[in-house]
């Protein structure tokens, strides 16, 4: 019995398809890899919950810049001249210039409002009505309400506010760009602060699971040795932790993922009632597709580097003696 | 097999654990070196099996110079030796089947192949039975047969063992050296480092001896040591057995 073992025992050793087997290999690593982290349920999750809270606060900051960018997009197209005519301007001339100024190629649309018109409106609204009544005469000037056309950009606005602000008739022009010109300054300051910390956070992304793979490294350094001892590669003892670097990046991404958008199913109500409060139908972009996979892919690229790296430097020192 | 030449190991500190050694083993042979602990037993394993590079000289395995060796293609070099140590050095966080597949799974064998494989090494070390198991509720001799049949699942040509009967009781020790008898009949090339000489005797193998890092001349007078030292050892085993 024993002997027809042994000449079976003699075949020269046969390897299976070389893809059939590197899938095998890999597939059978990473199981265990993730075998591994259930078997400190509590150490692993809380690895992964700070990988996924680190993912989460620049995912979270960058949605709160996007609907920003998205709400002062609107403002934009909604943004009208005010031109104040003259007290000398008479409602007919103001009327011929309003006809004039809606022939503008970069002009939509203008609105006259007339003194009489302001006043009254003025009157409505202020509550001093009653005072109002002592005047002697309309204190305000006719005003064209000019609606630039979508086209412009901010180089072709600014001319039309110049050449507004030029004709003999007006007063003087009001737009309120400063502020969305300003805002928009802050949103970008924001994004760029936003990309920093990201990068900051990335690489302590690195460092937490450089630091995790470096103490189970440590802890498994009797095995390494014995798997180096009959002919391991760096590579073959690197993989499970790679494997290890790769599900907590995985799992952190998944999670963080979960928080945004927990974050924004919590947000939604009160953002849509404040949007009913101005009347506007204003809805919480969330992360799309692309930036999702952008988390998790995040997640697990800084997974695979961080034990890579930990993996090659701590390994190289544990050899055979 | 293995031509060790003029082979010096200087370990740093000053000690030499080789001195000059000059060393011929045919393929196919069964050969025993023995020593007193320090005699450079260990060591010259540790050279054969690129643990340890020698100071000065040659190493020569299977016509291959391990000078030429580098460090990236010491693994590869490796899976062409069986291993057997003293302390076993098996993995006790899995059970005795993947502590033997172990070679085979680094070597990339498929699963089936390897399970025939895994199953054909327990078979000769009669341990078909335990491959569920895990290796502390083995004894140290079945541990020790375990080692065997990692060492020996990927069939290498030559197979080195460290002090593989140390820790064992002569029955056991000779049933593992018979096991390695069974292999050197299969054409397996075997170089053992130990110092049970009443054992080894028992075998009848070639027996290579240690000195101080060399060679030992083989004289009137080391005969008569080797006798006497071979009474202490029957009376040290008797002691043990009692």
């Amino acid at each position: 019995m024993a002997d027809v073992k042994s000449s079976e025992a003699l075949k020269p050793p046969r390897k299976t398809g070389r893809l059939a087997g590197w899938y095998i290999r890999h597939t059978s690593t990473a199981i265990a890899a993730l075998g591994r982290l259930t078997q400190q349920p509590f150490a692993s999750l809380m690895t992964v919950l700070v990988i996924a809270v680190t993912l989460a606060l620049p995912a979270a900051m960058h949605v709160v810049v996007k609907n920003a960018r998205s709400i002062s997009a609107t403002w934009d197209n909604a943004l009208d001249f005010s031109v104040y005519l003259n007290k000398e301007t008479t409602i007919e001339q103001a009327e011929r210039l309003a006809d004039i100024v809606a022939q503008r190629a970069d002009v939509e649309s203008v609105n006259l409002v007339s003194a009489d018109d302001a006043l009254a409106e003025f009157r409505d609204q202020s509550g001093f009505g009653e005072a109002l009544d002592h005047l002697a005469d309309n204190p305000l000037p006719h005003t064209l309400v000019v609606r630039p056309a979508p086209s412009n950009t901010e180089v072709s606005m600014g001319l039309l506010n110049e050449e507004l602000g030029n004709l003999p008739e007006a007063d003087f022009v009001q737009v309120d760009t400063e502020w969305v010109r300003r805002f928009h300054a802050i949103l970008a300051i924001l994004e760029r602060a936003i990309f920093m910390g990201a990068g900051l956070l990335g690489v302590a992304i690195l460092v937490i699971i450089g630091n995790t793979i470096r103490l189970d490294i440590q802890n498994r350094r009797e095995e390494i040795e014995v798997t180096k001892l009959i002919g391991a590669s760096n590579s073959f003892v690197r993989r499970p932790f790679l494997y290890s670097g790769f599900w907590y990046g995985l799992t952190g991404g998944l999670l963080a993922l979960l928080l945004v958008w927990y974050g924004l199913y919590a947000l939604a109500e009160p953002v849509s009632r404040l949007a009913g409060l101005y009347e506007s139908a204003f809805d919480i972009l969330a992360l799309n597709v692309v930036e999702s996979l952008l988390i998790i892919g995040s997640g697990v690229g800084l997974g695979l580097i961080g034990s890579w790296i930990a993996a090659t430097r701590h390994m190289r020192r544990i050899e055979p003696r | 097999m293995i031509r060790i030449e003029e082979v010096t190991k200087r370990y740093p500190g000053g000690h030499d654990a080789l001195r000059g050694l000059n060393l011929h083993i045919e393929t196919g042979e069964m050969v025993f070196v023995t020593g007193h602990s320090g005699a450079g037993k260990s060591t010259l394993l540790k050279l054969i099996a690129l643990i340890e590079r020698p100071t000065g000289g040659q190493v020569i395995v299977d016509g291959l110079n391990t000078r030429t060796i580098t460090r990236r293609k010491i693994p590869a070099y490796r899976r062409q030796i069986g291993m057997v140590f003293q302390d076993h050095k098996l993995l006790y966080d899995r059970p005795v089947f993947d502590n033997v597949a172990l070679p085979l799974v680094i070597a990339g064998i498929g699963h089936r192949e390897a399970s025939r494989k895994v199953r054909a090494a327990l078979d000769q070390v009669s341990l078909l039975n335990k491959e569920k198991q895990f290796p502390e509720t083995l004894s140290s001799g079945e541990q020790q047969r375990v080692g065997i049949a990692r060492a020996i699942v990927s069939r290498p040509k030559l197979l080195i063992a460290d002090e593989p009967t140390g820790n064992l009781d002569p029955d056991l020790s000779l049933e593992v050296m018979r096991i390695f008898r069974r292999f050197n009949e299969v054409g397996v090339t075997l170089l053992i480092a130990s110092h049970d000489i009443a054992l080894i005797d028992q075998l009848g193998c070639r027996r290579v001896a240690l000195e101080d890092g060399a060679l030992q001349v083989e004289q009137e007078e080391d005969v008569v040591a080797e006798y006497v030292e071979r009474l202490e050892a029957e009376q040290g085993r008797e002691t043990w057995q009692t």
